[in-house]
């Protein structure tokens, strides 16, 4: 389980500090699909970036299965089993896909295995396998790789960070599978922070991330009538599409 | 040929063994084995030091292994080699120099090699130095390469330097007739306070021909790195060279391509970018499970695999 207490996180500026969190206390149940939806710019990403150890809060505490971890850094909290999915992820030049989900699994996996992962993400594993994570693939291909790695880690926690963004429709419906098999097989807790209904209406709990407060949460029955048709619960639709076009 | 010599030996070349095919080994200035097969002859030049390798026409999939081998310290030698790669031929030519200094006097290899590719032959060229030995004496090496490429021949150069060499100036010249290729891949690291300066000329001189020039490196510590890369169009052609370096700690390094088109077909391009490890890169690979230096050091052998 993972729990937070109190976080409160800020930016020095120029001329004043800007708070981006502001005293967020929530668990991470066992076993839990989570979904933090909430307006742009209302503080998403650096809790999810606090959580994976990239940004540390100013104050609060971070409990892992009840050992504080506030004080530990991105490779001990991944060690004891938090993956992090990045929302834009990185390009490597030189390092192939194949390596990166060996790395990912901490093993030297075998080929037919990390092929396994990138099947899982709708990619035609012998396409892919020996491509180098650079520049020539694009930001969905980027996004669906970025997904298998964290499969590959089987970590106890994972934290997406706006998995949908990028994504075409296809390999969007191809997604809501994947988080339903991953949260089936892996027993682990998933906290996606999305907009996506789709990914709401998989979701056990929902949390509203709003000014960098948490102003509401609970199951998704009762959450999701509330949301419906904000910014907080966007369909992916033609209309959808259109306006990223 | 002693343990010392051995790893020198596995470290330019990946043998352990003396291999099958045609081979020239060199150690401390002598050639101690080699050995022609019935499709390329090795012998030694008329004038001055070093072999010549001749190949015949129509020779396909043979290779040579030439490795040279210094371990006697305050050693210093200038080889010429030549190599005559007949037409229509498919060889590969293993070449690579290892030197071991525990002494206090520099030791230096100068080599230059000169390739003759034939018409419509093929020559795929792999080099690799390496130095050890933990002597206040320099490791050393100049290679100079000297390419002619005739009509629709093909010659692809792969060149490697991790570790070791304290000093080196590669220089490179290539001449390409009609519908030459000339692939080049150079991979560089440098550390402590190595200097290590690549130059390329290539001309294309033939209607047709193309030539893609590519540096990898990674400068550390305090070193210094230069590149210079000038391609010279001089008919209807294709060249595109780049430079694409990693800099860290207080290392320097120095790129400049150049371009010269005297023929208004003449396609050139380049590229050239110097930078550190991004942030990003070494925080995605911790939140893998790697430490800092684990994700570094990923980062740095994909970069030059």
């Amino acid at each position: 389980m993972l729990e937070l207490k109190n976080i409160s996180f800020q930016v020095t500026g120029e001329s004043d500090e800007k708070e981006i969190l502001k005293d967020i206390s929530f668990r991470l149940e066992d076993n839990k699909f989570v979904v933090i939806t909430g307006p742009n710019g209302g503080g998403k990403s650096t809790l999810a970036r606090i959580i994976a150890g990239i940004e540390h809060p100013v104050s609060g505490q971070i409990l892992l299965n009840g050992e504080d971890i506030t004080g530990l850094g991105v490779t001990q909290r991944a060690r004891l089993g938090i993956s992090y999915a990045f929302q834009q992820p990185v390009r490597f030049k030189g390092v192939t896909v194949l390596d990166l989900i060996r790395l990912a699994a901490g093993e030297r996996l075998s080929v037919s295995g990390a092929c396994q992962y990138l099947s899982e993400v709708g990619l035609c594993a012998k396409e892919y396998i020996n491509r180098e994570v650079n520049a020539s693939l694009s930001g969905g291909e980027m996004k669906r790789i970025e997904i298998a790695t964290v499969m590959a880690r089987k970590a106890k926690i994972s934290v997406f960070d706006e998995p949908e963004a990028g994504i075409d429709l296809w390999s969007f419906r191809n997604l809501i599978q994947v988080f339903e098999k991953m949260h089936e097989q892996i027993h682990g807790s998933i906290l996606i922070i999305s907009h996506q209904e789709r990914i709401l209406n998989i979701a056990d709990e929902i949390l509203v991330v709003a000014d960098g407060k948490l102003v509401k949460r609970g199951a998704r029955e009762e959450m999701l009538p509330t949301l419906m048709g904000t910014e907080s619960a966007a369909s992916f639709g033609c209309s959808e599409i259109e306006k990223r076009c | 040929m002693d343990a010392i010599q051995r790893e020198l030996l596995e470290a330019v070349s990946g043998l352990h063994e003396i291999p099958v095919g045609a081979v020239n080994i060199r150690t401390n200035g002598k050639s101690e084995v080699r050995k022609s097969t019935e499709h390329i002859l090795i012998e030694n030049r008329e004038e001055g030091d070093g072999i010549k390798v001749v190949i015949q026409p129509g020779t396909k999939k043979e290779s040579v292994h030439m490795p040279v081998l210094l371990s006697q310290s305050g050693l210093e030698e200038v080889v010429c080699n030549d190599f005559y790669i007949g037409e229509d031929s498919d060889v590969t030519i293993i070449a690579g120099c290892g030197i071991h200094n525990g002494g206090d006097a520099n030791s230096r290899h100068d080599g230059v090699h000169r390739f003759f590719v034939g018409k419509n032959a093929r020559l795929k060229y792999v080099e690799k130095h390496y130095g050890s030995g933990d002597g206040a004496g320099e490791r050393v090496m100049n290679p100079k390469t000297v390419i002619e490429i005739e009509e629709g021949g093909y010659m692809e150069m792969d060149t490697v330097q991790i570790k070791g060499v304290d000093s080196t100036v590669r220089t490179n010249e290539a001449v390409l007739q009609k519908g030459a290729k000339l692939v080049v891949m150079e991979r560089l690291l440098t550390h402590g306070k190595q200097r290590a300066e690549s130059h390329f000329n290539v001309t294309l001189q033939g209607e047709g021909s193309g030539a893609n020039v590519i540096s990898r490196s990674v400068a550390r510590d305090t070193s210094t790195q230069i590149f210079i890369s000038n391609l010279n169009g001089n008919a209807a052609c294709s060249g595109h060279t780049e430079c694409d370096a990693i800099i860290m700690g207080d290392a320097k390094i120095q790129a400049e391509p150049g371009l010269s088109a005297n023929h208004p077909d003449a396609a050139l391009i380049h590229e050239a970018a110097i930078g550190k490890i991004a942030g990003e890169q070494i925080i995605k690979l911790m939140t893998l499970g790697l430490t800092e230096e684990e994700a570094e050091e990923q980062i740095i052998s994909g970069f030059l695999k």
